[in-house]
C-alpha cells in the first residue's frame, strides 16, 4: 500500500479514536456543571453525590481525550508536511489559540474539579467546573474553524516562494477574521458543539435509567434524569435544525459534497427528488434499492419544491468525491437523528405523566441510546471529510479571483515512507485497542459503583473535617487511605 | 512591526514554551523516573503520584502550545521537524500516551498485579519520554541530514549516536535530579528522607553528564560556539548555568529545598537559552549543505499572521500565567491522599 491510502487510514483511525471522547467531554461537562448549580442553589447532599459521581467519570473521559489529543497536534507534521506547509501561515494560528485560549484553560480548572472538593469552597468549584465546560467548548471552537477553512477556504491568497531555486505555493492570511468566520465555520461549529451536547445529555439519561432499571440510586438518578431528558430533546431537535442549515449551505459551498452525500448523479430540469435510503453505485450512476421522496431534495436545499439542484455531473471528473460512504455515513446521522427525537420525546412525555420508571422497554432504548449519538457524531465527521475528497483544502474564489486548492494526495511528507506508517499504524493499532479495552472496564466500575450515598458523603465530610481538625493540633501526615474509593472495588 | 523583530520575537516566545515545558513536565516526567525507587509501599507510591497529580496534565499543555506556536510561527519547521523525527516522535507520543492513562488508571482497582503493570508504565513512560526528547534536542543542536526541500534523508538509525544519547543521558538525569527535589518539597516524613538520599547520588552522576556533555559540544557542534564567541555578552548564560548547578547542593545543604528547585528550574532555563543561542539563526541545520537548512527566515509566517499571532499570544499569556499560579498556589503544601485521588 502506498503512503497517502496508509497515512489517510491513520489519520482517519487516530480522529476518529480521539472524537470518541471530546464530545463526551464537553457533553458531560455542561451535564456536571448544571448537577453542581442546583446543588449550589439548593445545597441538597443528593446533588452533591450526583456532581461527585459525574465528576469521577468525566476524569477517566477527559484523560482519553488529553492522551489521544496530543497525537494529533502533531500529525500534521508527521504525515502531513507538505499540507503543513502549505497551510500553516492560516491554520497554525487556529491550532496555536486552541492552547493558549482552550487546553490550558481546561486543564487547569479541571485540577480544581477533580482534587478541589476539599480544597476550595463551593462558588469556586463551581466556577471551575463552568471553566472546564467552556474551555473544551473553545478548543471545539478552533479546531473546527481549521477545519472548515479547509472545507471552505476565506481571507487568503496564494504567495509563491522560491525554495532552493524551486517555486512552492502558501496560503497566507489576508483578513483574519474573514479566515475565522469563513462561509461553513459557524454553521459546522454549532452543528458539532450541539451534537456533543446530545451525547452528554443520553449519557446522563442511560446511566440514570439503567439505575432505575436495577433499582439503585433512586434518588440521585431521578435528579439527574429531570435534567438529562428535557436537555437531550433540546439538543436532539436543534442538532436536526443546524444539520438541515449546514446542508442548504453545501449548494454553494461544496456542491460535489451535496450531490455525493444525497447520491444526485444527472441534473436534470426536474425538481430533485431526496433518497431515505439506497445502495448508490457510481459506475453505473445509480441508487439500487432506493426510496425516493420526489421533489423534497428541491424543497430541502432551496425552499421551493420545483427548483432542480445540480448534481454530479456538474462536478468535473477528477475532482468528484466517493459517493457510496458519504450518502451512508449521512443516511445514518440524519437517521439515528431521527430515532433519538422519537425516544426522547417518549422519555420526556412519560417523564411528564410521571410514568418514566414503570416503562421498563423505554427505559431500556434510553440506556442504549448514547450508542446512537456516538453513531451519528463520528458518522457526521466520516460524511463531512470523506465529503471533501479529492481535497485536503477546497479551490476557491475569493474577490473574483479565482485560489488554488490542494489534493490530499499532494499534502503528503516525502521523506516518510510505507513502512514507517504502517509501523506507527501498528502501533497505534495496539496502543488504542488496549486503551479503548481499559477505558471500557474502568468507565463500566465507575458506573456499577455509582454515585455515593448522601448519607456516606455526609459521613465522609464529618471524618474529614475531624481529620482536618486533628491536623491543625500537629498530628500531620495522616492521610486518608480514600475511604469512598476503596470501597469501589 | 518590523518583520525582523517579529521574526525574533516568535524565537524568543518559542524557546520560552519549550524551557516552560521542560521545567514543568521535567519535573512530573523526574517524578515518573524515580516513582519505583523512592517509594517503598503502594500508600507512598500513591503520595508520589499524587504530588503530580493535578498538575501533570497542565504542564503537558506546555509542549502541545508549543506545537501550535510552532506550526502558526514557523510552519516549515513544525513540518520538517515532526516528519524527521517521524519514528522517534510516536514513540514519544506513544510514553505521553502511556503515562497519562498510568496515572489515570493505575489506582482505580485494587489488584496488586494491575498496580504493579501500571507503575512499571509510569516509570517506563517517564524515562523514555525524558530520553527521547533529550536525544531529538541532540540531534537538532548537531544539525541533521536534510536534502533539497527540506527532505529528511536520514532514519531513525541514523538519529541514534553517541552524542544525541549523551545528550538523552543527561537530560534524564537533569529531570530525576530536578524531580527529586519537587518531591521532597512535597513529601514529609519517612518518605522525604528517602527522597533526600537519593538527591545527592543524582546529583553527582547529573554533574558528571554536565561536564561530559559540556566537553562533548564543545568537540563535536563546533557551530554551537559561534555565536557566544561573535557576542561575547552571551558568556554570561553557561557561566550562569555553572552557577545555578553549584547552588543546587549548595541550597540542599542550607536546608533550602525551594531555592534548590528554583536553582534546578534555573539550570534548566540556562540550558534552553543555550540550545536556542546554538542553533539561531536556524531551526534544523543540514548536515548536508547549509544552503538546505530550516532557518528561522525561509520557515516563518507571513508577517501579518506573526503581528496576529503576537496579539493572540499578548491576551492569552497573562490568562495562562494567571490561573496556573491560581492552580499551583490552591495545590500548595505537601501532599495528602483523599477520595478524589489517583
Ligand atoms: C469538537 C471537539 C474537538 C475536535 C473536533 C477535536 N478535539 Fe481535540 N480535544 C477536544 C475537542 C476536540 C477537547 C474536548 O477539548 C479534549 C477532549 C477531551 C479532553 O480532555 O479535551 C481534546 C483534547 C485534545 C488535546 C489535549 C489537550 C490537553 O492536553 O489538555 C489535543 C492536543 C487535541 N485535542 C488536539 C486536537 C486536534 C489536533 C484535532 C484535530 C485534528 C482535535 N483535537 C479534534
Ligand atoms: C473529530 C472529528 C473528526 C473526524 C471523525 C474526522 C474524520 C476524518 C476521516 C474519516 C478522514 C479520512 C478521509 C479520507 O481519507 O477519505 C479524515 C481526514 C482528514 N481530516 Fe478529519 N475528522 C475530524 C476532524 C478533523 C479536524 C478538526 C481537522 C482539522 C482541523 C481534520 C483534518 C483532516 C485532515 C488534514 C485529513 C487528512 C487528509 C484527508 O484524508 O483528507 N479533521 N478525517
Ligand atoms: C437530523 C438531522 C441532521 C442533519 C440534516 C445533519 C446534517 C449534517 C450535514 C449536512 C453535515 C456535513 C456538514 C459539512 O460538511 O459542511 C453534518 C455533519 C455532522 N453532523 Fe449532522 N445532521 C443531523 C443530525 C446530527 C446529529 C443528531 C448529530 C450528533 C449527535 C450530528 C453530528 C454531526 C457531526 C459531528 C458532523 C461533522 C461536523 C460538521 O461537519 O459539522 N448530526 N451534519
Amino acid at each position: 500500500m502506498d503512503v497517502e491510502i496508509l497515512s489517510r487510514l491513520q489519520f482517519a483511525g487516530t480522529i476518529m479514536f480521539h472524537y470518541l471522547f471530546p464530545p463526551l467531554s464537553i457533553g458531560l461537562g455542561l451535564q456536571l456543571f448544571l448537577c453542581e448549580l442546583a446543588f449550589y442553589r439548593t445545597r441538597n447532599p443528593a446533588w452533591e453525590a450526583a456532581a461527585r459521581f459525574w465528576t469521577r467519570v468525566f476524569a477517566v473521559n477527559f484523560a482519553m481525550g488529553v492522551a489521544t489529543g496530543i497525537v494529533m497536534e502533531f500529525e500534521f507534521g508527521t504525515n502531513w508536511a507538505a499540507y503543513s506547509r502549505f497551510v500553516g501561515d492560516v491554520f497554525g494560528s487556529a491550532l496555536a489559540a486552541e492552547g493558549i485560549f482552550a487546553f490550558f484553560l481546561e486543564s487547569g480548572f479541571l485540577a480544581v474539579l477533580v482534587f478541589g472538593w476539599d480544597r476550595v469552597g463551593p462558588k469556586m468549584h463551581l466556577f471551575s467546573t463552568l471553566m472546564v465546560f467552556l474551555g473544551s467548548a473553545f478548543s471545539a471552537v478552533w479546531i473546527v474553524v481549521a477545519n472548515s477553512w479547509q472545507q471552505t477556504p476565506a481571507g487568503y491568497h496564494i504567495v509563491w516562494h522560491d525554495v532552493q531555486g524551486e517555486q512552492m505555493p502558501r496560503a497566507e492570511v489576508t483578513d483574519f477574521w474573514a479566515m475565522v468566520f469563513n462561509p461553513s465555520s459557524v454553521d459546522r461549529l454549532t452543528h458539532t458543539l450541539i451534537g456533543a451536547l446530545v451525547l452528554g445529555a443520553f449519557f446522563v439519561a442511560s446511566v440514570c435509567s439503567f439505575y432505575l432499571l436495577r433499582g439503585r440510586h433512586d434518588a440521585v438518578a431521578r435528579r439527574c434524569l429531570s435534567i438529562a431528558l428535557p436537555t437531550a430533546l433540546l439538543f436532539t431537535i436543534l442538532a436536526g435544525a443546524t444539520g438541515h442549515d449546514s446542508a442548504q449551505k453545501l449548494v454553494e459551498t461544496q456542491p460535489a459534497k451535496l450531490a455525493a452525500i444525497e447520491a444526485h448523479f444527472e441534473t436534470t430540469d426536474q425538481p430533485t427528488g431526496l433518497y431515505l435510503f439506497g445502495w448508490p453505485d457510481a459506475a453505473n450512476k445509480k441508487v439500487h434499492f432506493g426510496v425516493q421522496i420526489p421533489r423534497l431534495l428541491s424543497l430541502m436545499v432551496y425552499n421551493d419544491p420545483t427548483r432542480p439542484v445540480p448534481g454530479m455531473d456538474r462536478i468535473p471528473e477528477d475532482a468528484r468525491p466517493p459517493i457510496w460512504l458519504p450518502f451512508q455515513t449521512f443516511h445514518l446521522m440524519v437517521g439515528m437523528g431521527t430515532l433519538m427525537i422519537v425516544v426522547a420525546g417518549m422519555a420526556c412525555w412519560s417523564w411528564y405523566r410521571g410514568t418514566y420508571g414503570e416503562r421498563r422497554w423505554l427505559l431500556w432504548a434510553v440506556v442504549v441510546m448514547p450508542l446512537a449519538a456516538m453513531t451519528a457524531n463520528q458518522a457526521g465527521w466520516i460524511t463531512a471529510e470523506v465529503g471533501r475528497q479529492p481535497w485536503i483544502v477546497y479551490p476557491s474564489v475569493q474577490n473574483g479571483v479565482e485560489m488554488m486548492g490542494m489534493r490530499t494526495a499532494d499534502g503528503l511528507s516525502e521523506s516518510v515512507t510505507a513502512e514507517q506508517v504502517l509501523s506507527s499504524i501498528i502501533l497505534f493499532g495496539i496502543i488504542y485497542s488496549l486503551l479503548f479495552a481499559v477505558w471500557i472496564f474502568v468507565l463500566n466500575q465507575k458506573i456499577q459503583h455509582g454515585p455515593d450515598s448522601p448519607e456516606e458523603l455526609t459521613e465522609y465530610k464529618r471524618r474529614h473535617k475531624d481529620e482536618s481538625m486533628s491536623e491543625s493540633i500537629g498530628h500531620g501526615g495522616t492521610a486518608y487511605g480514600g475511604s469512598l474509593m476503596d470501597k469501589e472495588t | 512591526m518590523n518583520y525582523e523583530l517579529l521574526t525574533f520575537i516568535w524565537f524568543v516566545l518559542l524557546s520560552a514554551l519549550l524551557c516552560g515545558y521542560a521545567i514543568l513536565d521535567g519535573f512530573d516526567l523526574g517524578v515518573g523516573i524515580l516513582h519505583p525507587f523512592i517509594a517503598k509501599d503502594d500508600r507512598q507510591r500513591r503520595l508520589v503520584m499524587n504530588s503530580i497529580g493535578p498538575l501533570w496534565d497542565g504542564n503537558e499543555v506546555w509542549l502541545v502550545t508549543f506545537g501550535g506556536a510552532l506550526f502558526a510561527a514557523f510552519p516549515v519547521a513544525y513540518a520538517t521537524v515532526f516528519s524527521s523525527f517521524y519514528t522517534a516522535f510516536f514513540l514519544l507520543l506513544t510514553c505521553l500516551i502511556g503515562r497519562a492513562v498510568s496515572l489515570e488508571f493505575r489506582s482505580k482497582v485494587q489488584s496488586p498485579r494491575w498496580r504493579k503493570t501500571w507503575d512499571f508504565g509510569f516509570f517506563a513512560s517517564s524515562l523514555t519520554a525524558a530520553a527521547l526528547l533529550g536525544i531529538a534536542g541532540g540531534n537538532v543542536m548537531a544539525g541533521m541530514e536534510l536534502g533539497p526541500r527540506y527532505v529528511y534523508q536520514g532514519n531513525l538509525l541514523s538519529q541514534i549516536y553517541w552524542y544525541p544519547l549523551l545528550i538523552g543521558a543527561l537530560t534524564v538525569s537533569l529531570f530525576a535530579m530536578h524531580g527529586a527535589i519537587y518531591l521532597y518539597l512535597k513529601t514529609e516524613d519517612e518518605l522525604q528522607d528517602r527522597v533526600q538520599r537519593a538527591i545527592h547520588p543524582l546529583f553527582l552522576t547529573f554533574a558528571g553528564l554536565y561536564v561530559s556533555a559540556t566537553l562533548a559540544t564543545w568537540w563535536h557542534v563546533p557551530h554551537a560556539t559561534e555565536n557566544i564567541a561573535n557576542f561575547p555578552i552571551l558568556w554570561i548564560v553557561p557561566i550562569l548555568n555553572a552557577l545555578a548547578v553549584l547552588n543546587i547542593p549548595r541550597a540542599m545543604h542550607l536546608k533550602r529545598p525551594s531555592y534548590a528547585f528554583f536553582s534546578s528550574a534555573m539550570v534548566i532555563l540556562a540550558f534552553a537559552s543555550l540550545f536556542s543561542v546554538a542553533i539561531f539563526p536556524n531551526l534544523m541545520l543540514s548536515t548536508i549543505d547549509p544552503a538546505y537548512s530550516v532557518t528561522l527566515e525561509n520557515s516563518r509566517s507571513s508577517q501579518a499572521t506573526l503581528g496576529t499571532m503576537l496579539i493572540i499570544a499578548a491576551i492569552g499569556i497573562p490568562c495562562v500565567l494567571s490561573y496556573t499560579v491560581i492552580i499551583y498556589w490552591i495545590f500548595r503544601g505537601k501532599v495528602k491522599l483523599d477520595p478524589h485521588s489517583y
